[in-house]
């Protein structure tokens, strides 16, 4: 058993019907109890759909499994196709069903419906919300596609050879994260050097969309947590190239682009860049330098931490001190890039893990998830959201991509915005003691929320336990405490720790103000 | 599980006052128990929830507590892996270490909840043996009860009815000639309050709530104890108190006017207290509320309502929207129907109408979409995609989280659903 607070993923099923949701013609029969229709509400609420999910549940009761629940499936999925007609049948459990083993794929495979039925197999007690996408988009790519792969050797007849390239966007889904404008992003992206989009999915595809995905010259993977496995297939069978780069961020926008002209044999020197970013700019301009080497902790998914560190470090020139993500599937690309800024990987589905980290490492911006909120506003540092899970504000009614030059113009702001501004920032560590401008106060641009400021201290301070705090602790003499207080509170617990351990190092009993300012000195800032 | 099978023999007579119920099955389109720890952890306020459970819980259970995931939880869940469903870990040494961690981060909590589930109920992991474990390893400092809230057994407010139902055995004995009254069913503290006054003015004590605000602050049963439902949901609660000795008194429940004044009459016709009295005591609130819900009537009234099953206080509800609010009854559906603590709103209801019990989602919306009604109470798993339809909705679950019952509630109800029409006749986009 694993005690959980709060998870960063739903179960595997969730993630099929993430994909289920997202296309057209295809439906989803869950063999679930009664009450796992609540993951209805995540598109309807959350997403803010104007359809019900395609998804039959078969919701049981406790009075069915003395009797035929097999029956029950059965019944469930002919009324399902009946009614809703679908092109595609998924057929899925759900945790409790997995345990009684109806075998529902079986069931469904053996009722000779006109129609492909795609039998899935989400192991709820191993696997995770992501994963179970994964999967369902690999095998409904392969389902579809598998009787058409050509032979080895025999160069693809599918591709269509028109006056300019194709490519498809593989990975944006229902539920994704800003997916629906970083499709409209990319696609913009694209046609600027040339090259069209032929099938986006699965997004918005019906199942003869997936058929066509043979005819495009490259795959775009998007979003490698949903779209690598396929991605990887696809290259395999129809000897597609996968454009692995995520154009989240102006570097990686670069990149991509490049990548996409190699691929293609475009000429990128020839395209004029119709489209721009203010991000540089506004990144280059005076106001921003205050940003310089801020300490930011970031975590979520792979693909969207690995992007952050990089606009984090390379375009905002902020300091990243922490990077870590709950998806083990993609692990090995954040242990990479945690080795590229010098800090250790956090690889960990565990919220409590994730806190106790943030409140080790005292940054002074956290990027994170909606969980990553919770912890922010507990230990009272600025925060901002750069991947899932997120909640109902982070499927915002304007366009706000997050990927190609317009995301890059998005996420300067979202990420600024929290921040306090320069002007501010100098005048709290220069007068204290302003009854309004103290400086546990919100950033007066974000409202007079009645935040009782740092009354109750972040009590996630290294719990018991935590082999290193529990040996040291310092005697602060009152006067070193009171020059503390002076330093800028976003600063202060690095400051804080360094002090002692300065102290520590040297041998010092007790930290008096001439400490302070020697470890000051000692560390450099 | 069928309330109607375990209702007391003496309760047989209990038939065919108000409309006929049809019975459908099918797909269903509501919560689990689970949902109910949501309010319930915010009432008793020294009680941890652990639900032994799925990802598929957790999950439930974040997406359904919103915004409140801002604050420290007194919920979570153990997640049941591999290893436990293998044999490969003891699941009964697995809880009793995640239940000390639950109790090492918060040295607060008096009673703990081991919360069963549906995966926990299918491989029969017996948390009532682990219950009464717990409890003597943490004897003196943590009581820890466990009750099942799984979709399985129990639909969204029945796992309040669950939860209250493993209480009873802790409440102590009310000794013998002295008589209580007690509450039964989650109030918000300022309807409690309210209602706390009344039965003051009345003359009317002692009064207790079940839950109460603390659970180390158990009511006393026995012989002598006057259950009042205030929730229609707490069938089982009550048969647990029944067995106890306490008797029912019979009664509407407490929404509008109507219903609260009938509520309290119950109260006072046990007490033996004159009409005069129970008039002269409520007269201002009651004058009150007439004012407040003339105004919620204007909208309402002649408009067309359907129910979709959800909460149990679908019958209640319509019961005031119809004779309070003049309001047309179109359908309206259950997710269980317990005669017994049907018996008084039944025959409010009028004859004809079509009043279903259970639920075959894609039927009933079918036949939303043929009747049209002006309003539709549905879940939040549908109304988005009925409002798209064009059909304004009613979303059920605020009218669990909303303080609605007794006097000074009443207009407050009325407007819960008259919004909506007043959103609809706003907005010109």
């Amino acid at each position: 058993m694993q005690l959980t607070l709060w998870s960063y993923e739903g179960p595997p099923h969730i993630g099929a019907m993430r994909i289920a949701v997202s296309m057209e013609g295809v439906h989803l029969v869950l063999h679930a109890p009664q009450g796992d229709t609540y993951a209805d509400l995540l598109f309807t609420m959350i997403e803010r759909r104007g359809q019900r999910p395609p998804v039959t549940y078969t919701t049981f009761q406790a009075r069915e499994l003395g009797g035929d629940t097999a029956g029950l499936v059965k019944t469930t999925i002919q009324e399902a196709y009946d009614r809703f007609k679908p092109r595609v049948l998924m057929i899925g459990e759900s945790c409790t069903a997995e345990l009684i083993q109806d075998q529902p794929t079986a069931l469904a495979q053996g009722m000779g419906l006109p129609v492909p039925v795609l039998p899935l197999e989400l192991p709820a007690y191993t696997r995770k919300e992501g994963w179970g996408a994964n999967e369902t988009f690999y095998q409904l790519v392969r389902g579809l596609l598998k009787s058409r792969v050509p032979t080895p050797g025999a160069e693809s007849e599918m591709r269509a050879s028109g006056p300019r390239p194709k490519a498809n966007l593989l990975g944006p889904t229902a539920l994704g994260f800003r997916c629906r404008d970083d499709v409209v992003e990319v696609t913009r992206l694209l046609d600027s050097i040339g090259v069209d989009v032929n099938v986006i999915a699965p997004l918005g595809a019906t199942p003869e969309d997936l058929l066509r995905i043979p005819e495009a010259d490259i795959n775009l993977c998007l979003y490698p947590e949903v779209a690598d496995q396929a991605c990887h297939w696809l290259e395999r069978m129809f000897g597609q190239p996968t454009i692995k780069t995520v154009p989240i961020g102006i570097g990686a926008t670069h990149d991509f682009i490049q990548e996409v002209g190699r691929a293609l044999q475009l000429d990128l020197d020839a395209t004029a860049d119709p489209i721009w970013s203010r991000m540089p700019w506004y990144s280059r301009s005076v106001d921003s330098t205050y940003l310089t080497g801020k300490r930011v902790f970031i975590f979520g998914d792979a693909t969207h931490v690995v992007a952050s560190a990089r606009i984090a470090s390379e375009e905002l020139g902020f300091k990243v001190v922490g990077l870590g993500t709950y998806a083990r599937e993609f692990a090995r690309e954040v242990r990479d890039a945690a080795k590229h800024y010098g800090v250790e990987p956090l690889i960990t589905d565990d919220y409590l893990e994730v806190e106790k980290k943030v409140a080790e490492l005292h940054p002074e911006l956290v990027l994170g998830t909606q969980m990553e909120r919770h912890i922010a506003k507990r230990l009272g540092v600025p925060c901002a959201v750069i991947s899932a899970p997120v909640h109902i504000q982070d499927f915002p009614s304007r366009y706000a991509p997050q990927m190609g030059f317009e995301g890059a113009n998005v996420i300067f702001d979202t990420w600024v915005h929290p921040l306090m501004m320069g002007l501010e920032e100098h005048l709290i560590t220069m007068f204290r003691e302003d009854f309004e401008f103290h400086d546990a106060a919100t950033p007066s641009h974000l409202g007079s929320s009645a935040t009782p400021g740092r009354s109750q201290p972040p009590p996630a301070e290294p719990a018991e336990g935590d082999g290193e705090a529990g040996e040291t602790i310092m005697a602060w003499a009152p006067d070193a405490e009171q020059e503390l207080k002076k330093i800028p509170f976003f600063v202060r617990g690095k400051a804080r720790r360094n002090t002692e351990r300065y102290a520590q190092e040297q041998g010092i009993q007790t930290i008096t103000v001439e400490t302070l300012y020697d470890a000051k000195a000692h560390f450099g800032r | 599980m069928s309330a109607v099978e375990a209702a007391a023999p003496d309760q047989v007579s209990v038939t065919c006052a108000g409309p006929e119920i049809t019975r459908e099955r099918g797909q269903r389109q509501v919560f689990c128990g689970l949902a109910g720890i949501v309010w319930l952890h915010r009432k008793i306020q020294d009680a941890f929830f652990l639900i032994v459970g799925s990802r598929t819980c957790a999950h439930l259970m974040q997406s359904a507590a919103g915004v409140m995931i801002f604050a420290e939880p007194r919920f979570a869940t153990a997640i049941l892996q591999e290893r436990d469903l293998a044999g490969m870990a003891d699941c009964n040494q697995e809880l009793d270490r995640v239940a000390a961690e639950v109790l090492g981060r918060r040295p607060d909590i008096k009673t703990l909840f081991l919360v069963g589930s549906c995966p926990s109920e299918v491989i029969k992991l017996d948390l009532a043996k682990a219950a009464e474990r717990l409890s003597d390893v943490y004897q003196g400092r943590v009581r820890v009860i466990d009750y099942s809230a799984s979709g399985l057994e129990t639909t969204f407010t029945q796992g309040e009815d669950a939860c209250l139902k493993s209480l009873v055995p802790q409440m102590p004995q009310l000794p013998p000639e002295s008589r209580s009254l007690l509450v039964v069913g989650t109030l918000p503290d300022v309807v409690e309050d309210q209602f706390a006054r009344l039965f003051k003015d009345l003359g009317i004590g002692p009064v207790h709530f079940l839950p109460p605000r603390h659970a180390t602050e158990f009511p006393p049963v026995g012989s002598g104890t006057s259950v009042l439902l205030a929730q229609p949901f707490v069938g089982e609660t009550l048969r647990a108190l029944v067995e106890r000795g306490a008797t029912l008194l019979k009664a509407p429940y407490p929404f509008g006017i109507e219903g609260t004044l009938a509520w309290l009459r119950a109260a006072t016709d046990a007490w033996g207290i004159s009409g005069e009295t129970l008039e002269s005591a409520t007269a201002p609130a009651i004058a009150r509320a007439e004012k407040a819900l003339a105004r919620q009537r204007e909208l309402l009234a002649g408009k067309r309502i359907s129910f979709l099953p959800d909460s149990q206080l679908e019958i209640p509800m319509a019961r005031f929207l119809q004779r309070e609010c003049g309001m047309e009854l179109v359908e309206v559906a259950t997710p269980f129907l317990d005669r017994q603590l049907m018996e008084a709103e039944l025959p409010l209801l009028p004859q004809g109408l079509r009043l279903v019990e259970g639920q075959d989602v894609e039927h009933q919306l079918d036949r939303v979409r043929a009747d049209r009604p002006d309003i539709t109470v549905c879940g939040l798993g549908l109304a988005n995609p009925l409002e798209a339809e064009g059909l304004c909705t009613k979303w059920s679950i605020e009218l669990v989280f909303t303080p609605v019952h007794g006097f000074d509630q009443a207009a407050d109800l009325a407007e819960l659903f008259a919004r909506p029409l007043v959103r609809g006749s706003l907005l010109k986009v």
